[in-house]
């Protein structure tokens, strides 16, 4: 009979007890709000009862994972103030004495640990399923070892010293072709005259070919 | 080919390849940044369709008379600025000088923006772009104080790019990263520079049509964002009562002027290697209506992607009220849309006024962030890089845009380059003693401007930029453009001008261009000259300074300039113009004592040389 009546007692009073536990602002809490419509747009899936039961095993699986002695389940996450937002408050209890709370820290630090695999689990990430205080850890910047625009800064400044360097030996080049060109011993004679060279003298102006005493223009 | 001007020597002047090279270049010259990022912004302020009206004016009176006499002389003359106000006048030989001096200035921080543009392009190569994301501090707890309290692109310009100091009188270090673009720069100016027009006239064919290109590409991007439509309402819809507002006329007349580059002796030296039978007339009407048509063609692609900016910048606004308002009421995710957040508010605060207040919800205005305007260096660099972030592919648009801007600063470079080195080869300033050719003219200025220029690289530069754009690029050639038509119009003489433009381009000039030449033009240019003195002179001389330690940050802290500082705006704006007086007085000196000039462009008055058979042989 007594131990009915316990057993009675036990069924009401556990959920009840389990309601005092979790609460808003509970001091050991945390509250959780999650954005579906706004990570999967029209692929968001319904926020339903069965989705509940998948957060409390996803948290008994990080708290596991994180202590690693103790055997979490999912009757040891207890949910309440549910709204449409989705928005609810979780706390978690020992699995060895279910009136008892495990501190926020430890709760945080399970999360932080699994925290990737969470978000993967509900396909959301840091920024969509959000726990109240915990902050995500910044992504750490990615450092090339150098840095790409000096890569660029390479290329270019690479192509225009070639370029300088080419122009550079080509006058140099038509330089050296004009000075071998002007040395050149049997230049026709005809050009010379052409261009007013009269004795080895430079003459100004351009020579007259209508008075040259070429006998091949007239033929007498 | 009329022997009377010769360029003495022996030598030939060089000549342009084809009738393309020449106007690309001089279209090139006048097209510049300014077109892109200051033209809007002037549209934008001064009532959007009704600035076109003082614009055109502008044009019409003042920038192609200038233009047409700038091309003409430089033409018939065939020499670069100094030598052909040498021959107009030998007292008017100053503004030769000046127009020199200006240009090397402006040549000083014109390839700094060049260095800027360059910096950005390297760092557009990157997923994702530094500008769209703060940087962590050092020990990873968050985020750089600076950058949260400002914006990560603002943060991007004045720490990582400039690493700017808070004031002026703290001159920092040299950037090294800045040296090293500046070196880019130059480099590649000097490589399309070392052989002259030769090369210049290649380089242009890709430096004077690409941005075209790059704009018509944007237009098309643009216009399909969203909020572009906006942008471009709120840039063209037009506000006639601004027309009465005096300051809307001066600006447009400085706009016209500086963006047709004329005063700065480069258009001069460039016409000087055309042959003399060029029709000068269509040339110049051709590069200004070009000039305006880019200007208004840019504007169209700039506003639509603003536009699209002020519509994010909106949404991101909405979007955080909402997300406020839907986790403090807990509302189911998305049922508080953009759409009809102002029903769900209205009844919100109704309801529950005490929590909405608490929230501290920001006002979103689309009128507000259209109105958030930009101009210069703060529109490409803060403003474009913003709106750049959230296109997709934003690699691609920044690339190209910083290549167009790159391009444009490029062609623009060779006109500034040309008014400084075209003058000195003609006054034969090269020693003979230099051996090769790598130590040529090019290779000296072009270093030496270099060095100079590393003042801007320092942790102060832009402020110092600054000065030289607003005191350098302003007030010198609005005297020097003064002078040239005043000793056009009235020294030199109409009629003979009317003759030299009847040799070259077969008909006398209409009664439109005479009109301009003797009244409209000198007047305006006089008018537009006392306005901007007097504007600038009730202005009090200060700057906006970037200082994370200001209480009001991330506003810029505007400051006075210091004393000294001061002094230096003063000479920057007088010591170019002072040659024109000073040359004046030496060549008067001179001629009072009796001594001829030793001056090698003097004309010596030879006894013996008779002009009526000197021999035109026309080609």
């Amino acid at each position: 009979m007594l131990v009915w009546i316990l057993f009675l007692l036990c069924q009401v009073g556990a959920p009840a007890l389990a309601q005092d536990l979790c609460q808003r602002d509970a001091p050991n809490g945390y509250k959780v709000r999650i954005s579906l419509k706004t990570a999967l747009g029209e692929d968001a899936y319904e926020w339903n009862q069965s989705e509940m039961f998948f957060f409390q095993a996803t948290m008994a699986f990080a708290m596991r994972r994180h202590f690693q002695m103790e055997t979490y389940n999912v009757d040891n996450i207890i949910l309440c103030v549910q709204t449409s937002r989705v928005s609810f408050w979780f706390v978690v209890t020992s699995p060895d004495n279910t009136t008892m709370l495990i501190p926020k820290a430890d709760v945080e630090k399970a999360v932080r640990m699994s925290r990737h695999r969470i978000n993967n689990a509900f396909l959301l990430s840091d920024r969509t399923l959000e726990f109240l205080g915990i902050y995500p850890t910044l992504a750490a910047p990615v450092n090339p070892d150098t840095p790409p625009w000096l890569i660029v800064f390479g290329v270019v400044i690479g192509a225009v010293c070639a370029g300088i360097i080419a122009l550079l030996v080509s006058s140099l080049l038509q330089k050296r072709r004009k000075e071998k060109g002007m040395t050149e011993d049997g230049q026709d004679e005809e050009d010379m005259q052409v261009k007013g060279v009269e004795n080895g003298i430079n003459l100004d102006g351009t020579y007259n070919r209508g008075f040259t005493d070429d006998d091949r223009f007239t033929k007498l | 080919m009329c022997f009377r001007s010769d360029t003495g020597g022996g030598e030939e002047r060089p000549k342009w390849n084809n009738k393309a090279e020449y106007l690309l270049t001089c279209i090139g010259f006048a097209v510049g940044v300014g077109n892109v990022w200051r033209f809007p912004y002037l549209c934008q302020i001064y009532g959007g369709g009704a600035f076109l009206i003082p614009y055109l004016i502008a044009l019409v009176f003042q920038g192609l008379p200038l233009l047409y006499l700038e091309l003409a002389i430089g033409q018939r003359l065939r020499m670069g600025s100094i030598g052909v106000w040498n021959s107009i006048s030998p007292y008017l030989g100053g503004v030769g000088v000046a127009s020199m001096l200006v240009s090397f200035c402006v040549s000083l921080f014109y390839n700094t923006i060049v260095a800027w543009v360059l910096w950005y392009l390297f760092n557009s190569f990157q997923e994702p772009l530094p500008w769209s994301q703060c940087p962590l501090n050092h020990n990873n707890t968050g985020y750089v104080e600076e950058c949260v309290e400002s914006t990560p692109v603002n943060y991007f310009w004045y720490r990582q790019t400039l690493n700017i100091t808070p004031n002026m009188e703290t001159s920092g270090s040299l950037q090294w990263w800045m040296v090293v673009s500046l070196a880019t720069a130059w480099s590649i100016v000097y490589i399309c520079f070392v052989r002259g027009i030769e090369t210049i006239g290649k380089a242009v064919y890709v430096t004077a049509t690409f941005p075209y290109l790059v704009l018509t590409i944007f237009l098309v991007r643009a216009l399909t964002l969203p909020g572009a439509y906006e942008g471009l309402i709120y840039l063209f819809t037009p506000d006639w009562e601004i027309l009465k507002n005096p300051q809307v006329w001066l600006d447009a007349a400085t706009q016209i002027f500086f963006s047709l580059s004329v005063a700065f002796g480069g258009l001069i030296s460039f016409s000087s290697y055309n042959s003399q039978k060029n029709n000068c007339e269509k040339d110049a009407v051709l590069v200004g209506v070009i000039n305006s048509a880019t200007s208004i063609y840019a504007s169209i692609p700039i506003f639509a992607i603003l536009g699209f900016k002020a519509h994010t910048n909106y949404v991101t606004c909405l979007n955080g009220n909402i997300l406020a308002l839907t986790n403090e009421f807990d509302i189911s995710d998305m049922n508080i849309t953009v759409e009809n957040y102002e029903q769900w508010f209205d009844s919100l605060n109704g309801t529950h006024p005490s929590r909405v207040s608490d929230l501290k919800l920001k006002t979103c205005d689309l009128q507000t962030f259209l109105d958030q305007s930009a101009s210069g260096t703060g529109l490409a660099f803060i403003v474009f890089t913003e709106a750049v972030i959230s296109m997709p592919g934003s690699q691609v648009w920044a690339v190209l845009f910083f290549i167009m801007l790159f391009s444009l600063g490029l062609s623009s470079m060779f006109g500034n380059l040309e008014g400084i080195l075209t003058p000195l080869h003609d006054l034969k300033l090269v020693p003979k003693w230099m051996p090769n050719e790598l130590f040529t003219g090019e290779t000296i200025i072009c270093l030496l401007l270099f060095l100079m220029a590393l003042i801007f690289c320092l942790g102060s530069g832009n402020y110092w930029l600054e000065i030289f754009n607003s005191y350098v690029g302003s007030v010198p050639f609005l005297i020097i453009a003064f002078f040239e038509i005043i000793a056009v119009a009235y020294i030199y003489g109409i009629g003979r001008f009317s003759d030299d433009l009847e040799f070259m381009t077969g008909h006398r000039p209409n009664i439109f261009w005479k009109v301009c030449w003797l009244v409209i033009s000198p007047l305006m240019l006089f008018v537009v000259l006392v306005a901007y003195v007097a504007v600038q002179a009730q202005t009090p001389p200060t700057y906006a300074a970037w200082n994370p330690d200001y209480v009001n940050f991330p506003n810029t802290e505007v400051l006075p300039y210091p004393d000294w500082v001061f002094a230096i705006c003063v000479l920057l704006s007088s010591v170019p113009v002072i040659s024109i007086p000073l040359v004046a007085i030496y060549r008067l000196i001179c001629c009072m004592s009796g001594r001829h000039s030793k001056d090698s462009l003097h004309n010596n008055p030879n006894p013996y040389a008779n002009e009526d058979y000197v021999v035109e042989l026309l080609l």
